[in-house]
């Protein structure tokens, strides 16, 4: 009797917990529906889709995520390709400094990026890189490749080494091993460090905000804050359904690749990345 | 730090190599080059010029924007008496230990022991709720809390009550907020954690009579206390340097009622181009990060560096 009075109260409490959970972005959603939405919570009974026809322009939404999605793609494939080179040494080699150039790498991801961005921004001024996407996104690579190298490096691990050796005894160097051996296998591995760099940019507001300098530049982050801070109280339908049409990606990639970022969690003894 | 030192998984063979052995250490060093340039430019570089434009008066704009001086510690001096500085400096303590290490972190490990031996189609509900909150970019959930939040909103229309909450407990609003956002990061530890706690123990103790209380307090806990620590640790982290939420919620105000330290720097470095005050600020913030980074790295163990 008590061990279902017990269930039953664990189970109550989850329900409250998840109800509380929903209760913010419940109204977002529905929102984004009705057509006549402000931020009161009165929902009528309507469905149109006259929110998103509303944003769905060029300036409002679609260059933004244009904008978004190359900023936040070409980081994402700049850092599996420099990391990815950088793993193959750490793990392939015994490199004397190895252990604690690792370390170090750890470290880093633990150091504030906004506060980074104060003097990143100086140097920008002062070497004319200011409101540049290249020089930003070569940053914002530098930001990602310390957790990016260890991922790669202890997914490159599993990959054993006796299968380079065939290559090696063909005269392969370690440009085509790398291409055509250890590549293909952990595809996987650098599929999940891609997809979690592209949605971690995704979401990234802070730096695009102080680094770019003209609203045809910035990335649906940064579009969508200034909707919010000039519409908000006006148009919440269409802010709504800005914020759905812009979370749906980073959603959707979470989705795939969930499966994999699971195991990352149990640091509980180890860190395996 | 526990040294592990695992068996490393490393090569027998050897690749092919250039012929003089100095030659070959550079040639395998090769493939690192790219992330040391990019790494040295755009990361290290920047936090040591900060090092050094935090001691002097560079600014954007004026006279200082064309050639700054040496000021010594005359940032750091106005910095530890500034009396907004302090303010930030309190709101992000207070920030830190009331949304990440008892909000996030207590209410990550209840929704993880809460969720044990429950079915599945219960856990991924709730993990699907608490999920959805963290994936979302942080303007949106911004976006999600103000009009939560709003007069007239979801909160209360629910409660009953008429309360400006942005304006009347705006760090409370964005405590809250910050909650809800990131409590998914400690339930997914947690449950890792958990899931590794050998049943057979648990239930030796009920055996003996320990009651749910004490096999929590004196089983469960302590044995994934490591992963507490480090959770602690990485949520800190990141919860120190947050930015974009308070910023869209609340600007930081009113006034500065809910201007913690990272957004004391934005309107210093970034508002009134005070690049070597704000740099300042922004050291002292990266000497806090780095000072829990460390203490994170020891209390993990580290096998496959």
């Amino acid at each position: 009797m008590t061990r279902l009075a017990a269930r039953g109260a664990a189970w109550l409490a989850l329900l409250v917990i998840a109800l509380a959970f929903v209760g913010p972005f419940l109204w977002v959603l529905v929102a984004s529906v009705q057509p006549e939405a402000t931020l009161a919570a009165t929902p009528t009974l309507t469905f149109s889709l006259a929110n998103f026809e509303a944003v769905l322009t060029w300036e409002t939404i679609i260059l933004p995520l244009i904008n978004s999605i190359v900023i936040s793609g070409a980081t994402a494939l700049l850092t599996v390709l420099v990391a990815g080179l950088a793993a193959y040494p750490l793990s392939r080699y015994q490199l004397r400094y190895r252990r604690p150039f690792m370390l170090t790498l750890l470290f880093t991801t633990g150091l504030p990026m906004t506060a980074v961005l104060v003097p990143v921004y100086a140097m920008f001024f002062r070497f004319n890189l200011y409101g540049s996407v290249p020089a930003m996104v070569l940053f914002l690579t530098a930001s990602a490749l310390p957790f990016s190298i260890w991922m790669l490096k202890n997914f490159m691990d599993g990959v054993p080494v006796s299968l380079e050796e065939a290559a090696w005894v063909d005269g392969a160097g370690w440009v085509r091993s790398l291409r055509t051996v250890v590549g293909p296998l952990m595809a996987p591995g650098i599929a999940v460090v891609a997809i979690f760099v592209f949605v971690g940019q995704w979401g990234n507001f802070f730096a695009p905000f102080v680094l770019l300098d003209t609203p045809d530049k910035q990335p649906a982050a940064v579009t969508i804050y200034t909707f919010f801070s000039e519409y908000g109280q006006v148009a919440y339908g269409q802010l709504a359904a800005f914020s759905v049409l812009y979370t749906a990606p980073a959603v959707v990639l979470y989705v795939a690749v969930n499966k994999y970022l699971a195991g990352s969690f149990t640091f509980a003894g180890s860190v395996k990345g | 730090m526990t040294v592990a030192t695992a068996p490393s998984p490393l090569v027998t063979g050897t690749p092919p190599g250039g012929p003089s052995r100095r030659r070959r250490v550079l040639r395998r060093l090769l493939p690192l080059g790219p992330a040391l340039v990019l790494l040295a430019l755009f990361l290290a570089g920047p936090i040591l010029w900060s090092v050094y434009i935090a001691f002097t008066n560079e600014t954007l704009t004026g006279s200082a924007s064309v050639n700054s001086r040496f000021v010594g510690l005359d940032n750091f001096v106005r910095l530890f008496g500034d009396p907004n500085f302090i303010n930030s400096f309190l709101l992000t303590f207070v920030f830190v230990v009331g949304s990440a290490v008892i909000g996030q972190n207590t209410l990550g490990l209840i929704i993880a022991l809460l969720q044990r031996g429950r079915g599945r189609v219960t856990r991924s509900v709730v993990n699907g709720v608490v999920i959805a909150a963290w994936v979302m970019p942080e303007i949106v959930a911004a976006a999600c809390w103000y009009s939560f939040l709003a007069e007239d909103g979801t909160l209360n229309t629910v409660l009953g009550i008429s309360q400006e909450w942005l304006y009347t407990a705006p760090m409370v609003a964005v405590i809250l907020a910050n909650i809800w956002r990131g409590t998914a990061f400690s339930m997914l530890v947690y449950s890792a954690a958990l899931s590794e706690v050998p049943a057979d123990l648990v239930e030796a103790a009920a055996v003996d009579g320990a009651g749910p209380a004490r096999r929590l307090l004196h089983i469960t806990l302590p044995l994934i206390r490591r992963s507490i620590m480090a959770n602690l640790m990485l949520i800190t982290l990141q919860t120190l340097a947050s930015f974009g939420l308070i910023y869209a919620l609340t600007g930081g105000g009113p006034g500065t009622a809910s201007q913690t330290t990272p957004l004391y720097m934005y309107e210093q470095a970034f508002r009134y181009f005070e690049i070597g005050y704000g740099s300042a600020i922004a050291l002292v913030m990266l000497v806090i990060g780095a000072l829990f980074s460390l203490i994170y790295l020891r209390l993990i163990k580290v096998e496959d560096a």
